[in-house]
């Protein structure tokens, strides 16, 4: 059995009559990418405020770095490291200052705190501006700074609350690529962002949350499995082989000026082969053949498409 | 680690974050000086040689005042750094920095702590400066070795009150603006009490205020210790003021910070 890095049941918290979550529950493993994926206000940070000791939940438990949350908070927090969504630098300290700073309240010795500050300034590409003030540092130099800090006391569980939000696509990247590497290296991250393309390509497991309520859970694959708009489009050259395939499949959704017809199918190889297989059998032939898969963008837009229609 | 280990070491690094920040900054400290520096020669030299006429006693004039004055001018010193400390709290917790703190294993109040010591050092330096400024204009103290202690003493005392005063104000303050504007009757306080003018030529209500509020008894035990005036009780009301004033204070800030 693989332990986890987060249990979580039925957190709830609201403010005031407002319900910012609804009860959820999270098991993350060690050493994986999970992501939490959801628009503004859905309750995103607010979770990462709860597992990471900010704030108290109403109601539920959870355990973080394997410590019960409400009775061991700072056992919580000396196994955590939280980067969140505002830069969490001192402005007025340079990059260098910062990091020794970290190093100081993880109570590392002088030589310990100077030798992992370099490493880090290293790693992140901030040696030029080590000696400048954090003030003086652009919007991605700020993000890699922030990180850095995060990893001064090299924490086992990492949150990351919207790290890529407001960055360039090129410090996008790079950020993407400091995420897998310290997920090679054995951390777990608990990661939060409103980008599909984010969570699609980094996470292991991907929760979708909504209006304060997880309302899909599984890897980005069995996501995009698990809702329709999965289709074969065949394409005919004329409405007689068009409406002969449309009475032999039984199904689909013609088009008569496009002379398309579409299929529900998973878009598996299995299920393209035994449609060419019976139309063939029946000498229809096709002008055409496309293959949709769902992308995360469906899965989205459809489950917190529904989820609206059924709060309503 | 205890948890007392933990407090100082915590609270140590954070009034170096402090002092290095103040540095940084220095526009801050430069100003806590000038503004009383200006008004000791403004007092002094525009109003000095009437109002010294006016304290009674021997010798009047000038000479006099400027050895009157001198601890008004330093509380006053010590308030004006008091705004400057509710704003640099309030800026801060407008900061990421504060809610990553939050998140760490150290010790809670440690930020607040490094706010307090680091705001108390440079007030005393700040001190320092406006008595050598008032020595050359001819301040002229006649205490002994553990007066000027004791004074050393009591201003530390205040200025421990006054800032942890200042660092709920600035806690409490939805913005930087506002906490600038919250410690500003504390500036005004040496004024409305025995500051530059003794409280007995005041009207009858101002005069009641002047001598209940808490700067008087420490303006007058300071005036005492330096200057050789009658101190009284005075003393003992000063102690109890910074004492209690600090312990309202910090139990109001530790609060305040827990709870946002």
């Amino acid at each position: 059995m693989t332990n986890l890095a987060i249990a979580a049941n039925g957190l709830r918290k609201s403010y005031g009559d407002k319900v910012v979550l609804d009860g959820i529950d999270l098991a993350v493993p060690e050493a994986t990418i999970f992501s939490l994926l959801g628009p503004n206000g859905a309750g995103k940070t607010t979770t990462v405020q709860i597992l990471s000791t900010l704030i108290a939940a109403d109601g539920g438990t959870a355990a973080v770095g394997g410590h019960d949350l409400a009775r061991k908070p700072d056992d919580v927090r000396g196994a955590i490291g939280v980067t969140g969504q505002y830069s969490a630098v001192d402005k007025l300290l340079t990059g260098e200052e910062n990091l020794l700073l970290m190093a100081d309240l993880k109570h590392l010795s002088r030589r310990d705190g100077k030798r992992k500050a370099a490493e880090l300034l290293e790693r992140f590409d901030l040696l030029d501006a080590a000696r400048k003030p954090a003030a003086t540092y652009s919007g991605g130099m700020q993000r890699r700074l922030d990180l850095a800090m995060t990893l001064v006391g090299d924490p086992r569980l990492i949150f990351l609350d919207e790290p890529t939000t407001g960055l360039d696509p090129r410090s996008r990247r790079s950020m993407w690529q400091i995420v897998r590497e310290l997920v090679a290296s054995g951390v777990t991250i608990f990661l939060t962002t409103q980008y599909l393309e984010e969570a699609d390509e980094l996470a292991d497991r991907i929760a979708l949350l909504d209006h304060g309520r997880l309302i899909a859970e599984g890897t980005p694959e069995e996501l995009k499995r698990l809702i329709p708009g999965g289709h074969i489009e065949l394409t005919f050259a004329d409405t007689h082989l068009l409406d002969a395939a449309r009475h032999l499949l039984g199904t689909g959704i013609a088009d008569p000026q496009a002379l398309t017809l579409q299929v529900p199918s998973d878009g598996g190889v299995r299920a393209i082969r035994e449609l060419l297989v019976v139309l063939d059998e029946h000498s229809i032939d096709i002008a055409d053949l496309s293959v949709h898969t769902p992308d995360l963008d469906d899965v989205f837009l459809t489950l917190t498409g529904q989820h609206k229609e059924t709060t309503r | 680690m205890s948890t007392l280990t933990l407090a100082v070491r915590d609270s140590s690094t954070m009034v170096r974050r402090q002092l290095k920040r103040l540095i940084r900054y220095p526009s801050m400290t430069v100003q806590l000086v000038v503004t009383p520096a200006i008004l000791l020669l403004v007092f002094v030299y525009v109003l000095g040689g009437t109002l010294g006429n006016g304290l009674g006693g021997g010798g009047g004039g000038r000479d006099a005042y400027v050895n009157y004055i001198v601890p008004g001018i330093l509380l006053m010193a010590a308030a004006t750094a008091a705004t400057g400390t509710a704003v640099m709290v309030a800026t801060d917790m407008t900061e990421g920095i504060i809610a990553r703190f939050r998140t760490m294993r150290i010790y809670r109040a440690s930020v607040l702590t490094g706010h307090v010591v680091a705001s108390v050092i440079q007030q005393l330096l700040g001190m320092i400066v406006l008595i050598v400024i008032a020595l050359v204009i001819g301040f002229r103290p006649n205490a002994t070795a553990i007066e000027w202690l004791a004074t050393a003493g009591l201003l530390t005392l205040f200025a421990i009150a006054i800032t942890w005063l200042s660092v709920a104000l600035g806690l409490k303050s939805p913005t930087p603006e506002a906490a600038s504007n919250a410690p500003m009757p504390l500036v005004l306080l040496p004024f409305l009490g025995s500051g530059f003018v003794p409280t007995d030529s005041m009207p009858t209500v101002l005069r009641w205020f002047a001598e209940y509020q808490p700067f008087t008894p420490i303006m007058e035990t300071i005036r005492g210790l330096l200057l050789g005036t009658p101190i009284g009780n005075s003393a003992a009301i000063a102690l109890a003021w910074c004492v209690g004033l600090t312990a309202v204070s910090y139990l109001w800030a530790k609060n305040t910070f827990n709870k946002a």
